[in-house]
Parts: C-alpha cells; sequence; structure tokens
C-alpha cells in the first residue's frame, strides 16, 4: 500500500483482505471476547448435553426401576428421593435430560425442515403459492397453539411421534414467518437472478444462494425455538397429555410431585423435589437465551463501534 | 467567484486519520493540509479508498465511527474542533458547516415531508421560527428552480425525482446559511441531463451567498465547473493542488495526467452484417403500465451495440425482455436467426448460456458467501460439465484472462476492489462461453481510472473471442470507448439507432442534442456556455 505503483494493475488494486483463519481459531477468537453470560450458556448447555449423551453411564438406577418405598427422603442411596412409586428422583432427572432434550431438539430440527423449507419456496415463488402458504400459517397461528396442540394430541393419542410431528408443525408457522421475511429480502439480489438466468434448479438456488446468506437469524430463532418447544412440550407433560410414563421427563415430573410442596413447612428438601425439574427446564432456557443473545449480537453487526 | 478570497475559513494542519479493521488500526488519511477561504469552492478528486470522504467529514471535526484521529489540528473560523467534545461540536453542524451526501434518497427520512426536513436544523438550533424558515425553504426551493416551489415541501421524499431530492437537500443545507458546505459527490447517481440543472443550481447558490464549499467526487469534468482550486489525493496524501484552469491545462503529476487521459479512450467502429440478436417489434410493460414501446435494436456479431438513454427510459427493461426475466406482450427476440421462447423457463440450458448478463452493482451480483473460484466455477460446472482439475485449470485462464492471479481463488466479494469486482463478474460471465454479453451499466459504479481498465478488458476480449456486446450505459464518454453502433432511447421508445459516427454528429433529433449536449465536459467555462445556450 505504500509502494504506489506507477501503472494501473487490476491485482494491485487495494482491498481488504481479511487474514486466513482456519474455523477453529476464529471460533476460539469469538470465544475469547465472549462476554460472562455465553460463557456461562455455553458451559450449562454443554453440561446438560453431556449428561443426556451419557445418562446410562452417569444415572445410579435405571430410568423406570421401582424401589419400597414411595416419596422417600434425601438419603444416601437416593440422593433426591424418590417418587410416588419408589423411582429414583436423581436418575429420572438425568434420563429426563435426555428424553426432554431429545424430543424438543428432533421437534424444532423438524419444524424448521417445514417452516424454513416452504418459508424459502415462498420468498422465491412470491406468487399464488406464496398467498396459499402464508394465509394458510396467518389460519394457524390465529388459534393458540397450546389448545390447539391439547386437542390434536387428544385426537391422535399422545405417543411420541404424534408429540414431535404436532409440535413441530404448530411451530414451523413460525419459522415460516421469519425465513419468508428474511429471504424475501436476499432474493431480489443480482446474485439470485444471475442464477435463475443461468438456468439452476430451485433447489439450488435455496441451498447455495439464499440459506448461507440468511443463516444467522435462522440459528437465533433455532436456539429460541428449541427453548419454546421444550417449554411447550414440559406444559403438555405436565397437562398429562406429553411424554407419557414410564418415560422420565421434566414436565410430567413436575406434576407427579407437584403435592410434595405443602410439605414444605415440616421438611424443606421434600418442598424442593417438585421444584428440581422446573430447575432444570428453568436453566436449560435461560442458558439457551444467553448463548443465542451472543450469536446475534456477534453475527449481526449490531456492535458498538466505540 | 468573483469574491475576495482573502479571509481564512478552515484550516487543516497535517490531518492523520486511522480506521479501525481486522483487530488493527490502518492510516486512512497521512498527514492532509487544506485551507479553504471564505466564498471559496475546493474541489476533491481521487479514485474511491483515496479518502476523499474521510477528509471532506474531517473538515466538521467528525470521523466515522470505527476511525479516530491521530494527529493534526482543523481550524474552523478561528476554533479547534478536533478537541471539542461532541455536544460542542454540534453546535457547528448542520448550522455553520453542512454537509450534502451523496445518496439524497437515503439521507431523508421516507416518514416527514420534504419542508419539515428542510427546517428542522435552524428550527432546532433556535436560529428562526418555524414560520421563518419555512418561507425561507420556499425561497431556497425557488433559488434552485424546483418546480413548484411553494408545494413541492409539502410532499415525502419517494414523491419526487432523485435529481429534485438533491436539490432539497442542497437547499436544506443552505437553509442556516453555512460558512462551509461540503458536497460528497452529489451528482454521481444523477442522469446527465439532471445533473446539469444540479449543478447550475448548486453553483448559483453556492456563489448568491458566498458560502465557502469542499466538492468531493471523481469526476473531473463535473469539479471542473464548480471549483476554483482542485486537489487531487490518492491513498490519502494529497498528489497536488493548483488552481482549477492551470490543474487542467498542465497537472504535474504523472497520476493526475493518468486520471485526465480516461476520457480519451475511443473505439474504431466497425459496421457489422451477420445480426446475432435481434429485437423485433417488442412491447413489454410491468403490470399495466407499458415501459416499452415496439423496440427494435439489432445486435450484429463481434460488435457492440450501446444503449443510451437517461433513468426510467427502458433502457433494463429491454434487458430484461431479451434474458426472459420479462416476457413481451409483442414482438419477437431472434437469437442467431431462431426466435427465443419469451419466458426464461422455456429456454434450453444452451440459450442460456449463450446469453449471459454483467450487472451494474458488482456488490450485489456475486453472493457473498462464496469465494471467486466458486463464482467463476459454478457456469463451467453447470454448463461445460467441467469438474476436477479441468475446472481448476480453466478457472486458473479465466482469472488470468481478467489479469487478476491465482491469489484471488479464496477470496471473497467483500475483500476485492470494486473494479476487481466487476473483473469477477465478467470473468462469470466469460466462462459460459457466450455469443452475446448484456452489460448493464457495467463501469458507472467505478471510479475513472477503473473504468478505462474495465473498458479494455472488454474490448480485448471482444477481439479475442468475437463476443458480441449489447452496452447500457447513460455515460456518453464510456460510448465513445466501446461502441461501434448507438441506439437512443426516451421513455420506452427507440429515438434513433446507427453507427456512432452517425449519432453523434449533427443533426440530432431534439432528445439526442440534449442528452450529448448535457455531458460535461473538461472546459471550466462549459457549464456557463451551455446554460446561456439554453437560454
Amino acid at each position: 500500500m505504500n509502494e504506489a505503483p506507477e501503472s494501473y494493475a487490476a491485482a494491485a488494486e487495494v482491498a481488504v483482505v481479511r487474514k486466513r483463519r482456519g474455523r477453529l481459531e476464529r471460533i476460539w477468537l469469538a470465544l475469547k471476547k465472549a462476554p460472562v453470560s455465553a460463557w456461562f450458556g455455553l458451559i450449562v448447555l454443554s453440561a446438560y448435553i453431556v449428561v443426556a449423551l451419557f445418562a446410562p453411564l452417569l444415572a445410579p438406577y435405571g430410568e423406570a426401576e421401582i424401589f419400597p418405598a414411595p416419596f422417600g427422603p434425601w438419603e444416601e442411596a437416593h440422593r433426591f428421593g424418590t417418587d410416588q412409586i419408589g423411582r429414583d428422583i436423581f436418575t429420572r432427572l438425568i434420563y429426563g435430560a435426555r428424553n426432554t432434550m431429545g424430543i424438543a431438539f428432533v421437534t424444532t430440527l423438524l419444524s424448521f425442515a417445514i417452516g424454513g423449507g416452504l418459508g424459502l419456496v415462498a420468498a422465491i415463488n412470491r406468487s399464488w403459492l406464496d398467498q396459499i402458504l402464508s394465509r394458510a400459517v396467518d389460519v394457524l397461528m390465529a388459534i393458540p397453539s397450546l389448545i390447539f396442540a391439547l386437542m390434536l394430541l387428544s385426537i391422535f393419542g399422545s405417543t411420541v411421534t404424534s408429540l414431535i410431528v404436532i409440535i413441530a408443525i404448530l411451530d414451523s408457522t413460525r419459522v415460516f414467518r421469519l425465513t419468508r421475511a428474511v429471504a424475501i429480502n436476499v432474493v431480489v439480489m443480482d446474485y439470485v437472478e444471475a442464477a435463475k438466468l443461468r438456468g439452476e434448479k430451485i433447489g439450488w438456488i435455496m441451498r447455495r444462494e439464499i440459506l448461507p446468506n440468511i443463516m444467522p437469524p435462522l440459528i437465533a430463532e433455532f436456539g429460541l425455538r428449541f427453548s419454546f418447544v421444550f417449554l411447550t412440550i414440559a406444559a403438555l407433560s405436565f397437562l398429562g397429555v406429553g411424554i407419557q410414563p414410564p418415560t422420565a421427563d421434566w414436565g410430567s415430573m413436575v406434576r407427579e410431585n407437584a403435592s410434595l410442596i405443602q410439605f414444605a413447612q415440616y421438611d424443606i428438601k421434600a418442598g424442593l423435589t417438585p421444584l428440581l425439574p422446573a430447575a432444570a427446564i428453568a436453566l436449560l432456557t435461560v442458558a439457551v437465551n444467553f448463548v443465542v443473545d451472543w450469536f446475534l449480537h456477534t453475527s449481526s453487526g449490531l456492535k458498538d463501534e466505540h | 467567484m468573483s469574491i475576495e478570497h482573502n479571509d481564512v475559513l478552515l484550516e487543516m494542519r497535517n490531518v492523520h486519520i486511522e480506521g479501525f479493521a481486522d483487530e488493527q488500526w490502518h492510516p486512512i488519511i497521512k498527514g492532509v493540509d487544506l485551507t479553504l477561504k471564505r466564498g471559496q469552492v475546493l474541489g476533491v478528486i481521487g479514485e474511491s479508498g483515496a479518502g476523499k470522504s474521510t477528509l471532506g467529514l474531517a473538515a466538521m471535526g467528525f470521523v466515522r465511527p470505527g476511525c479516530r484521529f491521530t494527529q493534526g489540528t482543523v481550524h474552523f473560523n478561528g476554533t479547534e474542533l478536533i478537541a471539542l467534545s461532541e455536544t460542542e461540536k454540534r453546535a457547528f453542524w448542520g448550522t455553520r458547516i453542512a454537509y450534502v451526501a451523496q445518496s439524497a434518497a437515503a439521507a431523508f427520512n421516507p416518514a416527514h415531508r420534504l419542508i419539515d426536513q428542510t427546517c428542522e436544523a435552524t428550527v432546532r438550533a433556535g436560529i428562526s421560527s418555524r414560520d421563518e424558515s419555512r418561507s425561507d425553504a420556499i425561497a431556497l426551493y425557488e433559488s434552485l428552480q424546483l418546480p413548484d416551489a411553494s408545494n413541492i415541501g409539502e410532499r415525502y421524499p419517494h414523491q419526487v425525482s432523485g435529481g429534485q431530492l438533491q436539490r432539497v437537500m442542497t437547499a436544506m443545507a443552505m437553509s442556516s446559511r453555512p460558512d462551509l458546505i461540503i458536497f460528497d459527490e452529489p451528482t454521481t447517481a444523477l442522469d446527465v441531463t439532471t445533473q446539469v440543472e444540479v449543478l447550475s443550481a448548486m453553483r448559483k447558490i453556492v456563489e448568491h451567498y458566498g458560502a465557502a464549499a469542499i466538492y468531493i467526487t471523481h469526476d473531473l469534468a463535473v469539479v471542473a465547473q464548480m471549483a476554483d482550486d482542485i486537489k487531487v489525493l490518492r491513498y490519502g496524501e494529497e498528489v497536488e493542488e493548483a488552481e482549477t484552469r492551470v490543474m487542467l491545462e498542465s497537472p504535474k503529476e504523472a497520476y493526475t495526467r493518468s486520471l485526465w487521459s480516461v476520457r480519451a479512450l475511443e473505439k474504431t467502429e466497425e459496421k457489422g452484417e451477420d445480426i446475432v440478436l435481434s429485437m423485433q417489434g417488442i412491447d413489454a410493460a410491468y403490470g399495466s403500465s407499458k415501459v416499452l414501446h415496439n423496440v427494435s435494436i439489432n445486435l450484429p456479431r463481434g460488435k457492440t451495440v450501446a444503449v443510451v438513454g437517461e433513468s426510467g427510459s427502458g433502457k433494463s427493461t429491454a434487458a430484461r425482455v431479451i434474458t426472459g426475466l420479462l416476457p413481451p406482450t409483442a414482438g419477437t427476440v431472434q437469437f442467431n436467426g431462431e426466435a427465443l421462447p419469451s419466458g426464461l423457463k422455456s429456454r434450453t440450458q444452451s440459450q442460456l448460456q449463450r446469453i449471459q448478463m454483467i450487472y451494474q452493482m458488482a456488490d450485489t451480483a456475486m453472493n457473498p458467501r462464496q469465494t471467486v473460484d466458486e463464482i467463476i466455477g459454478r457456469p463451467l460446472e453447470f454448463y461445460l460439465g467441467l469438474s476436477g482439475a479441468a475446472r481448476e485449470q480453466r478457472v486458473l485462464e479465466l482469472l488470468t484472462m481478467i489479469e487478476l492471479d491465482e491469489s484471488f481463488l479464496d477470496r471473497y466479494p467483500s475483500e476485492l476492489s470494486g473494479g476487481q469486482k466487476q473483473r469477477v463478474c465478467i470473468a462469470r460471465a466469460l466462462a459460459a462461453e457466450p455469443d452475446v454479453i448484456i452489460c448493464d451499466e457495467v463501469t458507472s459504479a467505478l471510479d475513472q481510472i477503473v473504468q478505462e481498465g474495465i473498458l479494455q478488458l472488454l474490448l480485448r476480449l471482444q477481439q479475442e473471442f468475437g463476443i458480441s456486446y449489447l452496452f447500457i450505459t447513460h455515460d456518453i464518454a464510456t460510448v465513445k470507448a466501446i461502441s461501434d453502433e448507438i441506439v437512443v432511447m426516451y421513455q420506452g421508445e427507440v429515438v434513433e439507432q446507427g453507427l456512432k459516427s452517425d449519432i453523434l454528429s449533427p443533426p440530432h433529433p431534439a432528445y439526442t442534442e440534449l442528452l450529448l449536449s448535457s455531458v460535461p465536459e473538461m472546459d471550466p467555462d462549459w457549464l456557463s456556455t451551455l446554460l446561456k445556450e439554453r437560454a
């Protein structure tokens, strides 16, 4: 840059070239600058994932193993006591991470596949198909989703599959709206027109031209939707139409042990028991939100310059 | 320009500015001095990245977020601006110093009426009451020759044209009768015909109120009309400064001379017989509004046809009809003697391959998430089925053709300069091995020196591969440089078509005359002479 070339050369034009960094190096750089809240969120999230993955190794007993004493106190053998039919609560908390998070994850993935895919198609098409899809989504969104989910679950039965499919479809409406809104800004770009002029198929345009340019908001939304799906499942389980026994799940654990809370005046630990799965839910939601906030902040360019 | 330039208004000494990028501070302005007297107009020219805009803002004691002053002083009317706090600086901004930005459309708030935005600065600063400043704004609109001056202020920004908006913005800057106005490329986004009006209005008002001005542009011919003196910047340093006439007649530095020489490029025209692409009696419409009326254009093989006209004349729509993006309501497009299907979807892959397109804004024409390798390589995979080493080989050949090297392969578009981006777009079009390339204002967003490089590249490629260009532009200098034939369009109709020499020499139809005479020339008296002739 200091040596100004005498004659004009295209390759010598000045442009800002970023240093080539490996992916790991870039992630490490970003992490170094991350705020405490993001670190907290990441650590909690990884801890949950480890627990979910290695549940059978970490849990002292089997998921549905029944011991003779129901409503057992907190003691050496049963760290958080036993539940109404004598299952170890600590074990079920660990398995609950696996079931609730696993189902929520699959559901969110499915809702992104449906909502994201249709949203992209609608954004590219922008004609009758867009109208039909968007109005259908409006109708679905007009119905309170928890009530709608309750109704559908009572029609199709509370199996894990129908739970996943129903929540995914109801949730995909929001993903559809977001994807369509951000994709519309990208669809009008000249490079998308160039791809159309080249004769590219819609699949290529969706995957290669548009998707990479709308990833940041979608990833952030994935985190938030995951939290919401997870809360919905917990809520449905609490109402009794979610994940069915004997599968361990935090929502139903709160419900099954809810009555223990009135014993708090005699034994504070017994009173805390139903709050443990609730705390697990709350902590995960907070952690996910911290991570999403940080990700949105770094990827959206919404930075304080000073 | 008869005012005595004695009283120094602005004095910048040894100004250094740095910008923060990629975890490092990079110098942007490296020690520039600038002296401006009352009533003086200083033109600042240079390529993009030379630091023109940064210097202009620095004259207000302002740096963009992410930048900082490291050295130097800016004295405005005796006050040192850099050391002042943000609040103290605000006392000057918008009242004593005004700024006119390049894109008027982006600088206005779409939700407020023009007159409210014009008066905002004076009313907020408490200089005058709302009613006073409103009647003053109307007077300013009048002196800027805005149509229906007493009512135009009631409109919203989208209800007036680009040229009118730019003039309203000048009125806004003048509203507080500032001592200094900074014009940052105010006419770059305008058509030549509109540019003349805006330039004369701005010159008149600056002279009338005796304000000093810094006029930033990359267009020499424009700056010649406006400025008393010209300063040439390059890489954040001053190349030279001299009085306008002296500078135009005998520039000292080699770099300045190279800027001057660009407009000399001219292609010798050749008549082509073999028609590769022809539009016959095309009508086209967006919804119910008709944009093209019976347009017929013939493109000879291996030649360049330039389509000229102001914005809204239907130039780009014609291109959309050819590419199949907008099926015409009547008429046909013939390619190599066969009629092309009107819609994009019904065309075969080879028909798509044979007609390629290069866009005005190279920034948006390339996917920001793809590397140069992917961008150039995709047509090779898609049309020619190349892969692996053969594809690699060809991509490198194409890069050599556009005078870039393999170090560019893994760069993203954001890491290329404006000219390099446009070159990559050319390589992408070239990769398809087309017969026809439609160039839609491909050089109008570029600096002159870069423009010349791109035009020469296009000419060389035409000679080597016999490609035909349909070259859409509003710049007559570009037309001279590249075309064999010219099509003049106005309001969706072809005014005339013919060989370059025929169209450019008189007699002209009225519209061609207006268009040609509006192209600024490198003569400081051009604008005055033109206005006298037209009056």
